[in-house]
């Protein structure tokens, strides 16, 4: 009953998504306050519809009600409990139906939120947004329909992948999630512009919150799949240029470019056109990555099942909005007046240069993921393109950007001083410089860039801190007087700094990779390895049940200098129901890098086991966290927050603009 | 500056920018590609020794031999053309006899690959869709009945 009950709720959902589609564009057209306010009710019931259905599919999960296809494929009467949620949206028709309901989440956000816009871009809003809800309503309802039922329902589920019962399911998909589907929002602000053919600074005041909480959301959600990775797969990598892993980053990279330009736009009022051309660039790149990842051209854990019908029908949503989008924008973009141009040598300029480079990367990573997909289409001819070509591309323009972040930084708007920007960034340079010289001294062999990339990190990290320092410092002041300017920063200036600092927190992280120790072995109990500055031994070798599966433990001590730091205990595991195995790697984090220990079969007493130590490498995480933490700062400052009616008409305004 | 001025240098800081992008891209693409083929075309397009390649296929059953030190050698077939394959460390879970494989490495000579990279398939209901595809052109795969 529950079950039909969230089927219903679906097929209600869509209804309401349609209506959201038609009545408010309709009266956005005509100017009509009372079509247009539909849109509102709408956005809000719509949600409370998928939520229903949402529920009633984890109910049927939690229960283990085998009867729905959904569940006994997915889902097993021993599985924990945690896993039978995540299982919710460990599957196809699960996870679309994630992806639908955050989309109504944000939908709704905006119906809530949005009194304060101008009716006409209100309904244009809501109104293309309630087109993307029912293309993927329809989508769901269509060829992938969570409430299936299966008669005779079997005894026992076929239990959940293995290698996705793990905590990371649970964070993971619906950070990713929040991030993908958070730029429809910025899609729909771009597309309700070129409908009026009107884009101004209380525009990008609006869209911009949206587009920090999407950015920020996609940052943690791409660095909680990189980490997951990174300790599933043993081999401790954690990032391997996979086409599923580039369907991410080229969204974050164009959300990135967004960010940035968007505030020009809101500052000067300049690269509108180029602003309303990214903010549908970066939902496209979300489009094409759902497409890739959920249609079955890739192999990948993340492709369930290829189905060629779903990814046709994907295929047709794709065309549509992006097709219909960029059709939009080639006839409406000329509408739009343009803003003044600008010093080459300021602020804008070098946001100009930011977004040049993340273009650009963006185009490489897009070159390097569908080159082979297009070549197999035309010629049959199966390739594919290796990690090299990302690090040449897109890696050398990120480390080229990374290079102008402190300078971008410390510009003022309008016109910058190149030279005292170089001046206040020179104690930085000079620490990056000597850290780089000292670790290139202090390695034996490796790669030349290792040493080069933590130089130019720690350039970058100081390079965030000392803008906010100059500020703070001033010709000097006792502390109180410090605190209180640091207080009076504004929240959007302490988050770029942070941000930023994470960038150069993320690159200090991977340039250490370069350091670490790595040894392949055969090893019998109580044989020690050294491994970088530890000393690895196993104690003993021991089978174990869990609740749905029985694993062989590898217990390890890790020494130094003859104490035991700590102890690790890598696994294999076997589960009975899918007769699959997993690696579960033993880690423990030590001064901020990492020993990684994955074990592979026993072979007469000795254990054969891979050995990692990894210098610093939780700062490509944390660094993460700190950029999506800057976003959020970013995100708290008044001076943006959508209910703060006052300031957006003031925007219609020319505002003064101030240094910085 | 002037205006002119302003738009000539904003254009050309675009340029540069586009054609560094540009030369690395196609600097990278030159060395980076690798062509995936089953053991028949292997054997058909005469690959030439020393070419980077993935070879996919099944891992012929009865062949799988472990020796010290990780390293282990089997042979991929199409059913009708067979490679034989060496490496190095640990492989993926799922990677067994009779399985579907992947394998990235360097042809060393004709028949003989050594690769450094295992790919398996990561769910016991999935086939890598390679080895799908070059069994089929085989006439080897029956859908549905395949995995």
């Amino acid at each position: 009953m529950i079950v039909e009950i969230g089927h219903y709720a679906l097929t209600l959902a869509l209804a309401l998504a349609l209506v959201q589609a038609i009545v408010p564009l309709w009266g956005a057209a005509r100017s009509d306050e009372g079509l247009i306010g539909v849109a509102q009710s709408t956005a809000i019931g719509q949600f409370a519809a998928v939520a229903l259905s949402f529920a009633a599919l984890v109910e049927a999960h939690l229960v283990s009600d085998f009867s729905v296809l959904n569940v006994a494929e997915n889902s097993h009467t021993a599985v924990p409990t945690i896993y039978k949620i995540t299982g919710v949206w460990g599957n196809h028709e699960g996870s679309m139906l994630l992806w639908v309901l955050i989309l109504a989440v944000f939908g709704a956000l905006v119906a809530i939120f949005a009194r304060a816009l101008p009716p006409v871009l209100r309904g244009n809003v809501l109104g293309v947004q309630g087109l993307i809800s029912s293309a993927f309503l329809a989508f769901i309802l269509i060829t992938s329909n969570p409430f299936a039922r299966l008669d005779p329902a079997p005894f026992e589920g076929r239990d959940l992948n293995p290698v996705l019962q793990d905590p990371g399911l649970a964070i993971h998909p619906p950070l990713l999630y929040l991030g993908y589907v958070g730029f429809s929002i910025v899609f729909s602000f771009a597309a309700a512009a070129l409908i009026e053919g009107r884009v101004d600074a209380a525009w990008a005041r609006f869209v911009r919150p949206f587009a920090l909480i999407a950015w920020s959301f996609l940052t943690l959600g791409i660095a909680m799949g990189s980490y997951w990775a990174y300790y599933t797969l043993g081999w401790g990598g954690f990032w391997f240029w996979d086409p599923v892993e580039n369907a991410s980053l080229m969204p974050w990279l164009a959300g990135t470019a967004f960010v940035h330009s968007v505030a020009v736009m809101e500052k000067r009022e300049a690269l509108k056109v180029w602003t309303v051309f990214l903010a549908i660039v970066a939902f496209s790149f979300s489009l094409l990555g759902t497409f890739l990842v959920r249609s079955g051209v890739l192999t990948s854990v993340h492709a369930f099942a290829s189905d060629p019908e779903r990814g046709v029908f994907i295929l047709l949503i794709l065309a549509a909005f992006i097709g219909g989008a960029l059709a939009l924008f080639a006839w409406r973009a000329p509408l739009l007046k343009q803003g003044g141009l600008f010093a080459p040598i300021s602020r804008e300029g070098a946001l100009v240069l930011n977004n040049l480079f993340l273009t650009t990367s963006c185009a490489a990573v897009m070159l390097g993921t569908l080159y082979p997909l297009a070549l197999e289409q035309l010629t049959g001819e199966k390739i594919t393109v290796g990690a090299p070509f990302f690090n040449m591309t897109c890696g050398a323009l990120l480390i080229a950007l990374c290079a102008v972040i402190p300078f971008g930084q410390s510009l003022a708007w309008k016109r910058g001083d190149l030279l005292g920007a170089a001046q206040r960034l020179a104690i930085a340079g000079a620490a990056g410089l000597c850290v780089a010289v000292a670790l290139y001294a202090a390695m034996s062999g490796g790669p030349v860039l290792a040493p080069i990339g933590a130089g130019l990190a720690i350039y970058v990290i100081l390079g965030a801190s000392s803008e906010i320092a100059a500020r703070l410092w001033r010709g000097g002041a006792p502390f109180s007087v410090l605190l209180a300017r640091a207080a009076g920063l504004p929240l959007s200036t302490w988050g770029a700094a942070v941000a930023h600092l994470g960038v150069g927190v993320t690159l200090l992280g991977l340039a250490m990779t370069g350091f670490g120790a790595e040894t392949i072995a055969s090893m019998k109990i109580g044989e020690p390895r050294v491994v970088g500055p530890y000393v690895v031994a196993f104690e003993s070798l021991q089978p174990r049940v869990g609740p749905n599966y029985r694993e062989l433990v590898a217990k390890a001590a890790i020494r130094k200098g003859g104490a035991v730091v700590a102890t690790v205990e890598p696994s294999k595991r076997f589960f009975p129901a899918r007769e699959m195995s997993t690696t579960q790697a033993g880690i423990v984090t030590l001064d901020l890098g990492q020993i990684y220990i994955s074990i592979g079969d026993e072979n007469n007493g000795a254990i054969a086991a891979r050995l990692y130590w990894k210098p610093l490498v939780t700062l490509i995480w944390i660094g993460a966290c700190v950029m999506a933490l800057g976003g959020a700062l970013s995100l708290a400052d008044r001076r943006l927050r959508i209910g703060a009616p006052a300031r957006a008409k003031a925007a219609l305004a020319p505002q003064p603009t101030r240094a910085g | 500056m002037t205006r002119k001025g302003r738009r000539l240098t904003l254009i050309g800081v675009a340029l540069c920018v586009v054609a560094f992008a540009v030369g690395l891209g196609l600097y990278a693409l030159r060395d980076s590609i690798v062509f995936f083929y089953g053991p028949s075309e292997i054997a058909e397009k005469n690959v030439q020794p020393g070419a980077r390649l993935r070879v996919g296929g099944l891992v012929k059953p009865g062949t799988l031999v472990r020796s010290a030190n990780e390293r282990i050698s089997f042979v991929i077939t199409d059913n009708a053309h067979d490679v034989a394959v060496t490496y190095q460390g640990q492989v993926p879970d799922l990677f067994r006899e009779g399985q579907g494989v992947v394998a990235e490495g360097v042809l060393e000579a004709p028949g003989k690959f050594h690769a450094d990279t295992i790919l398996s398939k990561h769910d016991e209901r999935y086939m890598p869709r390679e080895v799908v595809d070059a069994l089929k052109k085989q006439g080897r795969w029956q859908e549905g009945g395949g995995t």
